[in-house]
Formats: C-alpha cells, structure tokens, sequence
C-alpha cells in the first residue's frame, strides 16, 4: 500500500484524538508539581520528564508545557516573541494553544491569565492574578562557565558561584565595564544564581519583588524553575561596576515612549537606524490612547 | 559437524550481493518519485556527496533503499570517475535568486523577511497537515542582486558599523584549499575549513555544533543573514575572455554572528559562515556554528576549549565517508589480529597464576 493511500485510511479511521491542552492529565500534574517545588526553592532548577511536543525542542517546548499544564478553560492566554504577538514562533504557540485547549486567546497583556514570552517582559507590570511562563533555552547560568551539569549542580549545592564572579570581573579587565548582555544572571531569594532566560537586561528590573509569579520552563534541558511574587532578584554586580540596562539613542518611532524597550531597524542606505517598541501589544494601545 | 572457516567465501559474497540487489530490484520506487517527492533527501546527500547532481543523488538514495550514507558514498564513488572540465569563477552569492531568507538578528531588515515554504512555524502532528494541501510552487524570488539593493545584507550593514571582527585572511580567493585533492593538514587555510564542513555528514556536524552552543564552546551565535535560492554559476568563456552564466545551484547559505567581545582575536561580533549545495538548514547553521568555533579556539592562547573548537578534532571526524567506512570496515575479518591479541592475554593470564 502507498504511504498516502496507508495516512489516507489513518486519518479517516482514527484521527487521533487530543486531551484538553494536548497533554495527559497525569503529565500535568507532574509538571505542575515540579512548578510548585520551583515555587517553595526561589531559582532552584526542577528537573522534569520533559515531553516531546509537536513543535521543535529549542523553540519552546518547556514553556509551552508550563502553559498547557497550568490552563484552564477559563484562562485567556497570550503568547509573544521578542515582545511581539506577530511574531512567527508566537502566533504558531498561540494557534495550537488555542486549537487544543479552545480558550479565548488576546494580544491585551492586561485581559491574559497566562502570558507566554519568549526573550521579553510585557512592559506594564503585571497583576498578582497573572502567570508569566518564560521559554528558556539555557537554564543553567554557569553553563557559559561550567558546561558540565554534574559540576554545575554542585556548585549550585555549595553556593560556590566564585568562578561566576570571576567570569565578570574578567568581562570588566578585557572589555572595561560588565560586558554580559542578555540573561544576565542574578541571585534569586538571596540564594541561587539564575538565567532568567535571554530577556534584555531591561527586563531584569521587573522581575524584583514583581506582584506576579514568573514560571521558567527549559524542555530540551528538563528543568523548571520559579520566581515567586515578592522575591528579590539581584543582578549580579561590583559595587564600583553596576548592573545596567541597555540605552536607545531615540524614542520610539510609533509611539514615542522613551520608557520602553526598542527593536533596531536598520536603513540599508547608510540613513542611521529608528527605533520602536519591542512590546507591540503596549505600543498599539499607547497610540489608541493618545487619539481618544 | 563444527563450523570451520573455510574457502568458499567467493560464493557467499556474491549470494549476500544478491540478496540485497533482489530486494533493490523489488522496490517500487523510482529514482523520479524520490526525486519529487524526496527533495530535502536528495538535498542531504548532494550536499554530503560534495556534487551537485539532484538526478543521480535521487537514482543513489533508490539503489541504496534509503540508507542515506550508503547514497552518498554511491554518488561520492562515481564522482571519482568525473572529469573535472573547467573551475567555475568564483560565485557571489549577493547574485543568489533567493527563495527564503530570514535574520534572526533584527525584526525588520531591508529587503525584509521571506519565510518561502517552511514547516518550522506548524505543529508537528502526525497525519494532520501531511495531507492538507500538498506545498504549492508559489515561492517567490528575489533576485538579490547588489545593484538593485533589493536584498543588502544584514552582515554588511553591521561590518559597516564595524561591529564585526575582522577575519585575517592570506589566501587567494581564486585558490582555495581543496581537500578533494590535497589532504587535511592542520592548521587548515580557511578555504579548507568551510570545504571540510560542507562536504560533511549532517549528523556529525549537527552533534558538535549542538555542543558548541549548549556551552562546550563559544556562545550562542544568531544568524544575521540567512537565504536559500538558486546561485548563478559562472565560468570564463575559453575563448572570448568573459564570464558566462552556465546554470543555477540551488544551496543554502547561513552568515551567524554572536556576541565575542570576550574571546580572544575579537573586536566585536565573531562570525561563522556555512554554505551548503542544495537545501539543508540544518547543516548551513551548524557549518556557521563550527567555523565560528574554530576560529576562536585558533585563536585562544591556551588551545581549543571544547571538542567544537578544535579544528582537528572537528575536521578529522566529520566527513561521513570517512567515519562510515572505518566505523563499518569493523564488520571485516579481524581473525588475525585479535589471535595475536588473543595470544598476549593468554600468556598474561598464565603469568598470573
């Protein structure tokens, strides 16, 4: 028999039939334990029975699993990339989210239960009501260090973050000021060091003492972790070298807010880059605002 | 009666031969349906065979019933029996007619982004979207030619803010390397870095870039400018001096950039460069991810830190032939050796008692 004429007879016999949220119910509950065990040890990483997902390991198959394992048919969901709704991976993640699970889905930061990101924070702060689930690629904060999880964990264990330490300070000697960009780690609850997934350093402020829960789920690594509402979240600096957030040379182009963070466009012609928002949903509506 | 190695193996070589051409001759399918239905196939083994030659890629994966490797070394054999007639000029790849481009780099880049057909923003569900609507040929080009300014790259516009280091380069770029006529020798020129990993397996590359980014080597890198489309291919007219266009490859081509300001021999962005024949996103952006890797483990006063950065670790074990064969040749008779082996063991063990 041919291969189509063999799916042909699949898909008319047996189309497969899916779970509310895609996943089994005892493979929520197991995700779900792990996030609550993130919630009672602040940034300590939960290995979990990571599952294999219809969309690739890498594009965010932990934080897709934090989601369907945390909704409910009430939720309302959002889901960004690089700040934006529009944003190839996000509308694919909203799609199936929305297929399997079948509750209202929005671009409104304000109107979601469950905010799925990958690399930003919105950019109005969220409410205690809200989740915010952040993809992770990397969530281990020595791996650019120590690529090895049997040596990082213990090092985790025995709070021995010197080599981390070191590893800024040489950023300092060869390039004269911190020199990390992205997932710039912190020390969260006062006890251990943390990615926060790639997000600008922007972002970093809003995660201290935030009213809301952020959830991080890593699939390709297997682990999940937490930072629960009200906890400190220290990016790692000298007290003569600080922490600092990324600077724009303009307003947005769009919307004019100066207090955002900004996409780089780039002029082929040599004309110097504009700049907008990287939130879309928080831009549009600042315009909306503006002509009412 | 006990089995005992005996002459008479002529026979069986030739009976096991058998086996396997009758179950060959028995498939239905043809060398066209693989090539229609099979392209991304195809594409793998062009590119790992090192020629550009879809129809007898396609008859290779057919004889080989679908064991990739052995297409490859079917094709990389027969390649040995080619002419070489004439080497093209050297290809700017800003000609490319792209069907596809993305930078993972910038939201919005001039030109803009061209997704073309891809299955990587669909969910994987088996059954459901194999079927809905076979990919139409609805691809536009885009012809990226430098003159037009359609399509600028997305490295040129950040080498302009020098922003990228720069690679020291010696070599004449109309003489690379050519490791399909002289051995590897490390150090390698450049030429015969990005030749070694683009005739390379897949898999092998894919492993060892994987491990580069996941932290045994330099950091996680973006691909700034990423295309795949059809690339004229020039030759100098033998007789009237002038360059002459003689057809189109269709290859992928992947510019990565990542953030080196903490490498040794960097000023800025580090960048890899990856090119395959034919379409193979996957080995573009590892091929980018190791030449990257290798060249800030050249660069490293203490050596290479990871296995990805080291040159020769890397182009010693990724070519598939090479890996297959040896890997495979372990099926041959070692009779020998392991009784001389065998002999030495024995006699250690008596010594012992």
């Amino acid at each position: 028999m041919r291969a189509d004429a063999l799916l042909d007879q699949v898909v008319d016999s047996a189309e497969p039939e899916y779970n509310f949220a895609f996943l089994d119910e005892r493979t929520k509950r197991a995700i779900r334990r792990a996030a609550l065990k993130g919630v009672a040890i602040p940034g300590h990483q939960v290995p979990f029975g990571s599952r294999e997902m219809p969309i690739a390991r890498g594009w965010g198959t932990g934080g897709l699993q934090l989601s369907l394992a945390l909704i409910g048919p009430h939720d309302v969901f959002k889901a960004i990339d690089q700040g934006s709704d529009d944003s190839v991976n996000a509308v694919n993640i909203r799609h199936f989210v929305a297929a399997m699970s079948g509750v209202e889905t929005v671009t409104a930061t304000a109107e979601a239960t469950i905010i799925q990101s990958r690399h930003r924070i919105p950019e109005e702060t969220l409410r205690p009501d809200q989740v915010l689930v952040l993809q992770v690629p990397k969530p281990e904060p020595l791996s650019r260090i120590e690529p090895r999880v049997a040596r990082s964990q213990k090092m985790h264990a025995e709070g021995d973050y010197a080599s981390m330490w070191l590893s800024l300070y040489e950023g300092v000697a060869l390039s004269g000021d911190i020199s990390m960009g992205a997932d710039y780690p912190a020390i969260v609850n006062g006890n251990y060091l943390m990615a926060p997934s790639p997000i600008p350093r922007w972002d970093m402020p809003k995660l201290h003492h935030a009213p809301f829960l952020t959830l991080f789920g890593a699939g390709r690594e297997k682990r999940i972790y937490a930072v629960p509402p009200y906890t400190s979240v220290e990016p790692l600096e000298f007290s003569d070298y600080h922490f600092r957030v990324e600077e724009f040379p303009s307003p947005c182009q769009l919307c004019g807010a100066t207090d955002t963070f900004l996409d780089e466009h780039v002029d082929p012609h040599g004309g110097g880059s504009t700049y907008s928002c990287s939130d879309t949903a928080y831009c549009a509506a600042r315009r909306e605002g503006s002509q009412a | 009666m006990a089995y005992t190695a005996v002459r008479g193996g002529e026979a069986a070589v030739e009976a096991a031969g058998r086996i396997e051409r009758e179950y060959a001759a028995a498939g239905t399918v043809s060398a066209e349906d693989v090539q229609t239905s099979l392209p991304y196939l195809v594409d793998q083994v062009i590119s790992e065979a090192r020629l550009y030659a879809p129809e007898l890629a396609a008859r290779a994966i057919a004889e080989a019933r679908g064991d990739v490797a052995e297409a490859v070394f079917l094709l990389r054999a027969y390649r040995s029996t080619l002419d070489r007639v004439s080497n093209s000029l050297a290809l700017d790849t800003d000609t490319m007619r792209v069907t596809r481009r993305i930078s993972s780099a910038f939201k919005d880049i001039p030109g803009g982004q061209l997704l073309g057909g891809t299955r990587d923003y669909t969910q994987r569900l088996l059954g459901r979207g194999a079927l809905a609507g076979a990919a139409s040929e609805t691809e536009t080009d885009v012809r990226g030619d430098g003159g037009e300014g359609l399509l600028p790259r997305v490295t040129d516009l950040l080498r302009d803010q020098g922003l990228v280091a720069e690679r020291s380069s010696d070599e004449d770029p109309e003489e690379p390397y050519d490791l399909t006529r002289q051995p590897l020798r490390i150090p390698t020129p450049r030429s015969g870095r990005l030749q070694g990993l683009a005739g390379s397996e897949t898999g092998a590359i894919s492993a060892l870039a994987y491990s580069s980014m996941r932290g045994f080597g330099p950091g996680h890198p973006v691909p700034a400018d990423f295309r795949i489309g059809y690339l004229p291919l020039l030759v100098e007219h033998p007789y009237a001096d002038v360059p002459v266009e003689i057809g189109e490859i269709y290859c992928t081509e992947c510019e990565m950039v990542h953030h080196a300001e903490d490498e040794p021999g960097s000023g800025g962005l580090g960048m890899g460069y990856g090119f395959t024949l034919g379409r193979n996103e996957r080995k573009a952006i590892s091929m980018a991810i190791l030449d990257d890797a290798i060249e800030v483990g050249n660069a490293r006063a203490t050596g290479p830190a990871a296995p990805a950065e080291d040159e020769e670790f890397v182009l010693y074990h990724v070519d598939g032939l090479e890996s297959t064969g040896f890997l495979e040749h372990l099926k041959l008779p070692h009779y020998v050796t392991f009784q001389s082996g065998l002999d030495r063991l024995r006699y250690a063990n008596m010594d012992g008692e």
